[in-house]
């Protein structure tokens, strides 16, 4: 079967801990996969055991047909991974970092040395690229890893959480390096920075105790939510007297309130708010809303409110 | 692709000593001292008597160090950097990457190694046959401790474990057996103990092929059997139990 398929695939950790709880999904290997959840939810788990890292203790995987479970050899040649705790050797060079990692990926030494003077530039780090790493700021050493493995020829590279660290305009470079390489590589990352998830993702997975309880491109999941449009009140605390014939009224904790509702009903108390000249934004729902509607919590640490009036 | 395993062999060396060493020189002085500074004691301690014996101890003890040190080299790269788990989701394979890092710690001992080399052709005087005898003896010495180094490596958790590991494997297999010495030194009921540890059966191997001791025939052969026996068991444990992909 083509793309990445996952059935029931369960793991459960010598501690005890049920990690992933027969866990299903397909999605095509292309473009940029990104799975979310909350901490502790089984992301880093499922990324271990798709990279041949981790046995599952039951279930099947492929990647394009080829078996992860029983024939990780043939999955090795394909892929790249940075782990989520993975940390660039003190005691080495950025290009000697990812030099040393091509050639255990088999290239030729000046091949190598190629690849990695190529995947310096294309991160931008060329004036760290002689410096020992162990001098480099955390988010520099980041962008190391991160290179190493979009230095080599792997189809499929998983990034657990990758922008984890990196100051504003750094993430933005590292999404603008992804969204060039994703035209040739299928992507697999997780993070916790649902902006990134919703500008970068083709498709995204949500992930909670171990189950997946979405996946699909955004338009997909906010089928998936009973209300797909929001609007934003913008005159903190400010009360109308607007009834919503359905929705869900939320408060955040800045005072301002939001309407959950559909995107017809979404329109209609528009209309009513230009009337009554009460200042707001309406949107479809973003991957924030979806997120906290579909792992159930509360938006924002704010109270949740069946108002009739506001 | 057609992939280069030497790439990959040379990937293990530069990262595990030829950069370590560039940046860590003191690292250098460590692998030089340990058998050197027993072998210095033995001198000393029998007026010279012993420096033949203690030269094949310092060989026996520079094998046994490759696999001890190797066991916290793969435990860092393992628990602390995840460059072994990169590693393992790479087409370089269990084998080729220990392989790498054995070589590495060869490269490590190289300074012992050649003040034992020099010290051997000038104090130990043997013949080509009992050469041969004591090359094969340490290079089974040498996989026997990189098996071991890298089954413990794969149990360890944590480099702090794999310090305590260290400190147990050195201390029972250079540090007390009868490597720097003659076993007949031992008193009786306690020579058998030493014959639990293969490093025993080795230096009576080296002592033997260069004339120190005189070790009959059918014993010499029982020696072989036994190290080369405990080297594949060894070997077999660590394929089996070592987890390159975790449970
Ligand atoms: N080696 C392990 N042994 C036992 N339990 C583990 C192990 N690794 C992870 N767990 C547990 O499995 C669950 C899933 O962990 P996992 O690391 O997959 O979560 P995650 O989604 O990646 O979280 P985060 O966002 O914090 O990285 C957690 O409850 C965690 O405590
Ligand atoms: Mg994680």
């Amino acid at each position: 079967m083509q793309g990445l398929v996952c059935s029931n695939i369960s793991k459960r950790y010598e501690t005890g801990k049920v990690a992933l709880n027969k866990l299903s999904m397909s999605v095509e290997s292309k473009g940029i996969f990104a799975l979310i959840g909350r901490n502790g939810a089984g992301k880093t788990t499922l990324i271990r055991i798709l990279a041949t890292q981790l046995s599952p203790t039951s279930g099947a995987a492929s990647l394009n047909g080829v078996d992860i479970i029983k024939d990780p050899h043939g999955i090795r040649e394909r892929i790249a991974i940075v782990p989520q705790e993975a940390r660039a050797t003190p005691w080495l060079t950025p290009h000697e970092t990812i030099f040393s990692y091509l050639l255990w990926r088999g290239f030729d030494t000046g091949e190598a040395h190629e690849r990695a003077d190529r995947a310096i530039k294309r991160l931008a780090i060329e004036e760290y690229a002689d410096k020992s790493n162990r001098f480099l700021s955390g988010g520099i050493k980041r962008k190391v890893l991160v290179a190493t493995v979009i230095a080599s020829e792997a189809e499929l590279i998983f990034l657990d959480e990758p922008t984890t660290g990196l100051d504003p305009i750094s993430r933005n470079d590292l999404w603008n390096v992804l969204n060039e390489l994703k035209k040739d590589r299928f992507i697999f990352l997780t993070t916790h920075y649902l902006e990134e998830a919703e500008r970068l993702a083709d498709n995204i997975g949500i992930i909670e105790n171990g189950k997946l309880l979405g996946i699909g491109t955004l338009e997909e999941l906010r089928k998936k939510v009973k209300y797909p449009y929001s609007i934003k009140m913008l005159d903190a605390g400010k009360k109308a007297a607007v009834r919503p014939k359905s929705g869900k009224v939320i408060r955040g904790l800045d005072g301002n309130s939001q309407i959950l509702t559909s995107q017809k009903e979404a329109y209609a108390i528009s209309d009513q708010f230009i009337k009554k000249g009460i200042k707001f934004s309406m949107n479809p729902i973003s991957l924030d809303d979806i997120f906290y509607y579909l792992v159930k919590k509360p938006i924002e640490n704010g109270e949740e409110h069946e108002e009739e009036y506001w | 692709m057609r992939r280069n395993i030497g790439s990959q062999l040379l990937a293990s060396v530069l990262v595990n000593a030829v950069y370590a060493m560039k940046n860590y020189p003191i690292m250098l002085s460590y692998t030089f001292l340990s058998p050197l500074s027993m072998l210095l004691v033995i001198f000393f301690v029998s007026h010279g008597s012993l420096l033949g014996i203690g030269i094949e101890g310092g060989f026996i003890m520079a094998m046994v160090l490759s696999g001890v040190s190797m066991q916290g080299d793969l435990s860092h790269l393992k628990n602390d950097l995840k460059i072994q788990d990169m590693v393992v989701s790479s087409p370089t394979t269990a084998f080729v990457y220990i392989l790498g890092m054995a070589i590495s710690e060869l490269v490590y001992s190289l300074p012992s190694l050649v003040t034992l080399i020099v010290l051997a052709a000038l104090f130990i005087h043997t013949s080509l046959m009992g050469a041969i005898e004591i090359f094969l003896a340490m290079s089974l010495m040498f996989a026997f401790s990189i098996a071991l180094g890298f089954m413990l490596s794969t149990f360890s958790s944590d480099v702090i474990q794999s310090w305590a590991f260290s400190g147990i494997v050195s201390t029972f297999l250079a540090t007390i057996p009868p490597v720097y010495y003659p076993i007949t030194y031992i008193p009786l009921p306690y020579r058998y103990i030493a014959y639990l540890s293969p490093t025993t059966y080795a230096a009576q191997i080296a002592q033997n092929a260069a004339g120190y001791v005189a070790v009959p025939g059918a014993i010499l052969a029982i020696d072989w059997i036994v190290l080369i026996a405990v080297s594949i068991a060894i070997f077999i444990i660590a394929a089996k139990k070592t987890r390159w992909r975790e449970k």
